[in-house]
């Protein structure tokens, strides 16, 4: 299943900064829900995203229940070499899922 | 004929009886997606695939069209080849006829059925992820076409009574559709704008749902939404109501997966 | 309930969506707002410590009047070089009436480049939203925006 869309660059020069989209399935259940019957629907959200390239973490956040449903996260990383870029998504209840996407650095 | 003559004597007799004078279909030159009522932000969204959140639908159906089911052990590719070719304007064209059945059928009744009879496969079930993303991927391949809903003479009368469903008052609040979407589009409700209700993107990533869904849960959401009791998923009143938004949006351009607040 | 004329047909066709769909769906779009202005402050102070948090030099982008407080857009962007000696080590987003003041961190690293992050967040009611970051050198910089939520009309329910 696509749980994950990554937005990579497939190619840059040294030396430009790139901008980096992602967009993953997650239904982030903020836990301040009620069902019909009164019961607190448990949270269940993913709590930290983590991007690294070649091995070295570039980028990480810290998501809390008021980040919205389908994660949407983007930021700039300057491009050093070629390779990969490694996502890792981890939440409650041992969440965790990775995508990642290759570079080619001229 | 004759019958249908009767039938549209007495919806104007209904109209000026029950409906303000001025209820009438929106002239065609005046017709305006859903997009147009959005925030730039929101259209933004909707615009760009790779920050729509609808494409992780679209890439999970496009996951599940390749994929073998049932005890035919057949995927959706293995009849429809591919489908950036056999899918494109199917869509466009829902709800169609079924000879079989001898009345529409709406694109996820198409796909199940299809799954029921040629993979020998469960039925998805309605609002399932399989079937939103199923749906999607199909309806994806339409985008950017024009809607060509009812066009076929045999779904006549089933676009009569669609129409029938949408002018009438009903619920605890006696409204008919055509009340807030024929009359009062562009106005505001509770701090959102009433649109004009043309189904030109579905299915679609709502917001208020935090995900994609389809053209019958969000009849149903408004039918409760006016305190009357809503139809089954599934229910033909469901389906006719469907064709009949399709074929009064004819001629718009299909958006799926669109974004809606 | 509206009767089928061919229950057979709208057996077939109808499966088990209904029932299942609406099972145990939570209901309840509206939350109650519990943080106050207080746990903001203090969620800041967690951040910046007893460093004066300065306004300037960061851009929040978010719409003013919000179609859904479900998934609202929000962009925030520093000024900076973004060199070795000069650069945004963290942006850390607020929030002033959900039930609780975080929305996210965002860590950038040495070679961000630009210091921007874009996502979307959930404003429970009209509120304040507060972004600041913090440089290389141990400053604080924030910026705050007013926002107005409307939810959408016919809210769904469990039907």
């Amino acid at each position: 299943m696509a749980s994950a869309l990554i937005n990579v660059p497939a190619r840059a020069r040294r030396g430009d900064i790139i901008e980096i989209k992602t967009l993953m399935s997650h239904i982030m259940e903020t836990g301040y829900r009620h069902t019909a019957s009164g019961d607190v629907v448990p949270r269940d959200i993913v709590t930290s995203f983590t991007c690294r390239h070649n091995g070295t973490e570039i980028f990480r956040a810290d998501l809390f229940p008021a980040i919205a449903a389908n994660p949407f996260i983007t930021f700039f990383t300057t491009a050093t070499e070629s390779g990969r870029f490694e996502f890792e998504w981890i939440g409650d209840r041992g969440f965790s899922q990775t995508a990642s996407a290759p570079i080619t650095v001229e | 004929m004759r019958r249908r003559g009767i039938a549209l004597v007495m919806l104007a007799v209904a109209y000026r009886a029950v409906l303000p004078i001025h209820a009438n279909e929106i002239p065609q030159t005046e017709r305006r997606s859903g997009f147009g009522f959005m925030a730039p932000d929101t259209q933004a969204m909707q615009s760009d695939d790779t920050v729509n959140p609808g494409t992780l639908w679209v890439l999970d159906g496009e996951a599940l069209w390749n994929g073998k089911v049932g005890s035919a052990d057949k995927a959706c590719a293995d009849c429809h080849t591919d489908a950036r070719e056999t899918m494109k304007g199917v869509a466009a064209r829902y709800p169609a006829f079924d000879k079989a059945r001898g009345r529409p059928v709406d694109l996820e009744q198409r796909i199940n059925l299809c799954r029921t009879d040629h993979q020998q496969a469960t039925p998805l079930p309605y609002e399932s992820r399989d079937l939103l993303a199923l749906t999607a991927f199909v309806a994806r391949h339409s985008r950017g076409m024009p809607i060509e809903g009812g066009s076929d003479p045999r779904l006549e009368p089933f676009v009569a009574k669609g129409r029938e469903l949408f002018m009438r008052r009903q619920g605890q609040l006696n409204l008919g559709c055509a009340n807030c979407h024929d009359d009062n589009w562009d106005k505001r409700l509770a701090g959102s704008a009433i649109t004009q209700a043309h189904p030109t993107g579905y299915p679609l990533y709502r917001l208020e749902w935090q995900s994609l869904g389809s053209l019958q849960r969000r009849l149903r959401a408004c039918i409760a939404g006016i305190r009357a009791q809503a139809y089954d998923y599934g229910a033909p009143e469901l389906v006719e109501l469907e064709l009949y938004l399709m074929s009064r949006a004819r001629g718009m351009t299909i958006e799926t997966p669109a974004v809606r607040p | 309930m509206h009767q089928p004329d061919d229950s057979t047909r709208r057996r077939f066709l109808g499966l088990a969506g209904g029932a299942a769909v609406f099972g145990t769906v939570p209901v309840g779009a509206f939350r109650p707002a519990g943080a106050t202005p207080a746990m903001l402050t203090s969620a800041i102070r967690h951040i910046a410590g007893e460093a004066t948090v300065r306004t300037g030099k960061v851009k929040l982008d978010i719409p003013p009047l919000v179609e859904n407080g479900n998934t609202v857009p929000i962009t925030v962007s520093v000024a900076s070089p973004m060199t070795p000696d000069d650069h945004v080590t963290s942006i850390h987003v607020f929030n002033e009436k959900n039930p609780q003041p975080n929305v996210g961190n965002f860590h950038l690293g040495p070679h961000a480049g630009r210091a921007q992050i874009s996502t979307r967040i959930r404003l429970a009611d009209s509120q304040k939203i507060v972004a600041i970051a913090r440089m290389s050198d141990g400053s604080f910089w924030s910026a705050s925006a007013d926002v107005v939520v409307t939810l959408a009309a016919c809210t769904e329910e469990v039907i």
